[in-house]
């Protein structure tokens, strides 16, 4: 009996609730008549396709920073990045590989300037990143419109100029990643080399996380002060863990890109950081504590409420957008709650 | 608090100068780019002004509305996106009464200043919750209403509440149409007519009533109340030039355009200058010094006796109150409700001007929240004809008064942080 208390306090009742409600929403599934291999699959695609983004919280929680609400720098590098390879021509792998590499310089220097922000600012970390990414969401959008972008599948038609707010990819790179050894068991398409992918990026991170570097990191987040007297840099410290969050976030798109098979770009990245912050916290996660597992359990239960509660509540309502209001409520109900839990009403 | 770094120092006139524009740098900042957008727009100076005076009146009291728990230590308070809703969920039920005309306005004043407190009360407890993240919290906790709100308004309504009003409703009976039509209350405020005159009037009418009030009040002060400060002397001299510009102005032919354009109602304004008095009357009381002592430092308040965290309670139940009155006002003079976002940037753009009015996180004033309204709607209005005529693209000035909105919130909230950081250091050193 002590047994089940103690699972029952590591799973914690907020995952508790969110646990049964996918559970009840699968069998409403199922009810409606919805097809469970095709509910799998989409599942697979969106766990693949969102993974990196939610893995950019863990450098970030851990150097101290606490969730990186500021997620729209590293994708705007990551966006960036994938204009290029685009416009340069680049196709298949080679195109997607390109984009990475246009992009991690950039987003490195991004982090490195938003890490120095962040450090200027110790213990607003999450509003001021939140308006940060803002901000430079909409200087982008003056960007997209003025950047001598020349690729037709790129720019608007008729104007001959500015971007388009949504850039096709069938031509490019598009779902090379989810096509990489994929196979089918029965109905199940599994996305392989998607899925392959974004599990290597989580086993460098995690391997980072096992570094010297990655060690010294997670010491600064988890004691400043104790860190500072061992000789640690904390400041360094959380500068290196922006960048590498900000890096992850730009790789983060370009495979969550690939995957939806459109750029988005404008207002698109606006509130991007929300679903990734929700995730991990669902997963486990808090402001201070974070793990892979806890990414990787929480991206999944996250992208699979969301893609098995898509159908069943258009059966339900068919009218209005009501996966869309879940997804408002749940994603930021469970912000919300973590941060009642962080904060602890000190006076 | 930081803010007695910038108050300029008693001397020669240069020092004094250079003290004001280094504490009022970000509103004569953004005075120098509104009058470049004003230039770059191409627009005549009585069509920018009859759309800003519109906007003015729109959205003075959603900014005075952030005034009280900025004062309080809670920062800018996002969660007025909630007294938006509370204004929101009143007007939809006076619509369903089908009320009309001023009556309408007043019953849904009326009617979301209960909904108002309630949700003011559990942002504040939230707030409690989370101690130093107030601002983050208020702003996803906006994110989480809008969900249930939405919610409300797709599904409750007419799903579970069964609503007869086929107009307001889709098609099924379930869920509000995305747009409400105001018509009936459309201007009830705004155009309200009292024995056949209306209280909306030219511009330069407006001034010349405005003037005579101000005049008025400060000449009892003066001379009844035998106050004797320089600046009241002067605030009255400032009245009786108003009326006596207005006086000149109004039958001047060659401002026939202005009179014709530039509309100012009355009432709407007379509301705004209540809101105006309210504030500072509230500080005054012991509630109000409360607080402030709570703004200033929440530990010494607390060993002083005072509740602070239902005074916290309190001033987010004042400015969530003030917000769903301010988005009626809103509302009444856009004529219809987008139901499912007029809400939306409520928080973000009261905000925005707030700071750009000269404010800060920790502190706020009346005036600030006026000159600010006034400079952000000034931009908002200019910028894309300014963007079409200096860059050859109308977006381009839209997506830079976005641009402007958000950073101007990031700088602000950056420097503040910025400050406290430099504080505790400087603290650290001297301990």
């Amino acid at each position: 009996m002590s047994n089940v208390k103690t699972i029952l306090k590591n799973i914690g009742a907020a995952r508790l609730i969110i646990i049964l409600f996918l559970f009840s929403l699968i069998i409403a599934a199922a009810g409606v008549g919805q097809s469970m291999s095709v509910l799998a699959s989409d599942s697979l695609v969106r766990f693949g396709m969102n993974l990196v983004l939610t893995l950019a919280m863990v450098p970030a929680v851990m150097s101290g920073t606490g969730m990186n609400f500021g997620l729209p720098v590293g994708i705007l590098c990551g966006i960036l990045g994938g204009l290029t390879s685009i416009e340069l021509g680049g196709t298949g792998m080679g195109g997607l590989v390109l984009a990475i590499a246009v992009a991690l310089p950039i987003s490195a220097v991004a982090g490195y300037l938003y890490g120095r922000l962040l450090n200027m600012v110790k213990g607003s970390e999450m509003m001021i990143g939140t308006y940060v990414g803002y901000s430079m969401v909409s200087i982008m959008c003056i960007g997209w419109l003025l950047m001598p972008f020349k690729n037709p599948s790129m720019v608007w038609p008729i104007a001959g100029r500015g971007l388009r707010t949504t850039i096709s990819m069938d031509s490019s790179f598009g779902s090379v990643l989810d096509k990489l050894w994929a196979f089918q068991i029965g109905g199940l398409t599994v996305p392989t080399g998607l899925i392959l992918f974004s599990l290597f990026m989580c086993l460098l991170v995690y391997l980072f996380t096992k570094s010297k570097t990655g060690i010294a990191m997670a010491a600064s987040g988890d004691n400043p002060r104790f860190a500072e007297a061992s000789g640690i840099s904390v400041n360094r410290s959380r500068i290196i863990g922006t960048m590498l969050s900000t890096m992850l976030a730009a790789v983060g798109i370009v495979v969550y890109a690939q995957s939806f098979g459109f750029m988005q770009l404008y207002q698109a990245p606006l509130n991007m950081a929300f679903a990734p912050v929700a995730a991990a916290l669902l997963g486990g996660a808090s402001t201070s504590k974070i793990k892979i597992s806890h990414v990787i359990i929480g991206t999944i239960l996250f992208q699979s409420l969301l893609t098995i509660a898509l159908p069943v509540a258009n059966v339900l309502m068919p009218e209005g957008n009501l996966s869309e209001v879940i997804r408002l409520i749940v994603s930021n109900g469970i912000i919300l709650f973590a941060l009642t839990q962080a904060g602890g009403g000190r006076e | 608090m930081s803010n007695n770094i910038n108050t300029p120092k008693e001397g020669d006139m240069g020092s004094k100068v250079k003290g004001f524009l280094v504490t009022n740098i970000v509103p004569i900042v953004f005075s120098v780019v509104c009058l470049i957008g004003v230039y770059y727009s191409g627009s005549s100076i009585p069509i920018i002004l009859m759309d800003v005076v519109s906007r003015f009146n729109r959205n003075a009291i959603l900014v005075l509305s952030l005034i009280i728990p900025i004062l309080s230590g809670m920062g800018l308070n996002f969660g007025i996106v909630l007294g938006a809703m509370s204004g929101q969920i009143a007007l939809f039920m006076v619509t369903v009464m089908k009320m009309s005309g001023l009556p309408g306005v007043l019953l849904a004043m009326l009617l979301s200043i209960p909904f108002a407190i309630v949700f003011g009360y559990f942002t504040g407890r939230l707030l409690n919750k989370t101690k130093g993240q107030e601002m983050i919290t208020g702003m996803i906790l906006g994110f989480f209403a809008n969900g249930l709100y939405q919610l409300l308004f797709l599904y409750v309504l007419g799903g579970i509440i069964k609503i007869d009003a086929p107009n307001l409703m889709i098609g099924s009976g379930v869920g509000v149409r995305a747009t409400i039509d105001l018509a009936p209350m459309k201007y009830a405020l705004d155009r309200f007519t009292i024995m056949n005159i209306s209280t909306e009037v030219d511009i330069f009418t407006a001034m010349m009533v405005f003037g005579a009030v101000f005049a008025l009040f400060y000449g009892v002060r003066l001379f009844v109340k035998k106050e004797t400060e320089l600046a009241l002397k002067a605030k009255l001299g400032l009245s009786i030039i108003a009326i006596a510009v207005g006086a000149v102005c109004v039958n001047m032919e060659s401002l026939r355009q202005w009179r014709a354009l530039v509309k100012v109602p009355l009432l709407s304004y007379s509301l705004i200058l209540l809101v105006c008095l309210l504030i500072p009357a509230i500080l005054r009381t012991k509630l109000g010094q409360d607080l402030r002592a709570v703004g200033q430092n929440m530990g010494v308040s607390s060993v002083a006796g005072i509740h602070v965290d239902r005074t916290r309670i309190v001033a987010i139940c004042i400015s969530t109150v003030l917000a769903a009155i301010g988005q009626i006002i809103f509302l009444q003079n856009m004529g219809n409700i987008s139901t499912y976002n007029a809400h939306e940037n409520v928080g973000m753009f009261s905000a925005a001007a707030i700071l750009i009015g000269g404010a800060t996180v920790s502190k706020a004033t009346v005036g600030q929240a006026l000159l600010g309204t006034l400079l952000f709607h000034l931009l908002f209005n200019v910028s894309p004809m300014a963007g079409k005529n200096l860059f050859g693209s109308a977006e381009i000035g839209e997506y830079f008064r976005v641009f402007i909105a958000y950073g101007i919130i990031a700088v602000a909230l950056a420097l503040y942080a910025w400050k406290q950081t430099m504080q505790a250091k400087a603290q650290l050193e001297q301990d």
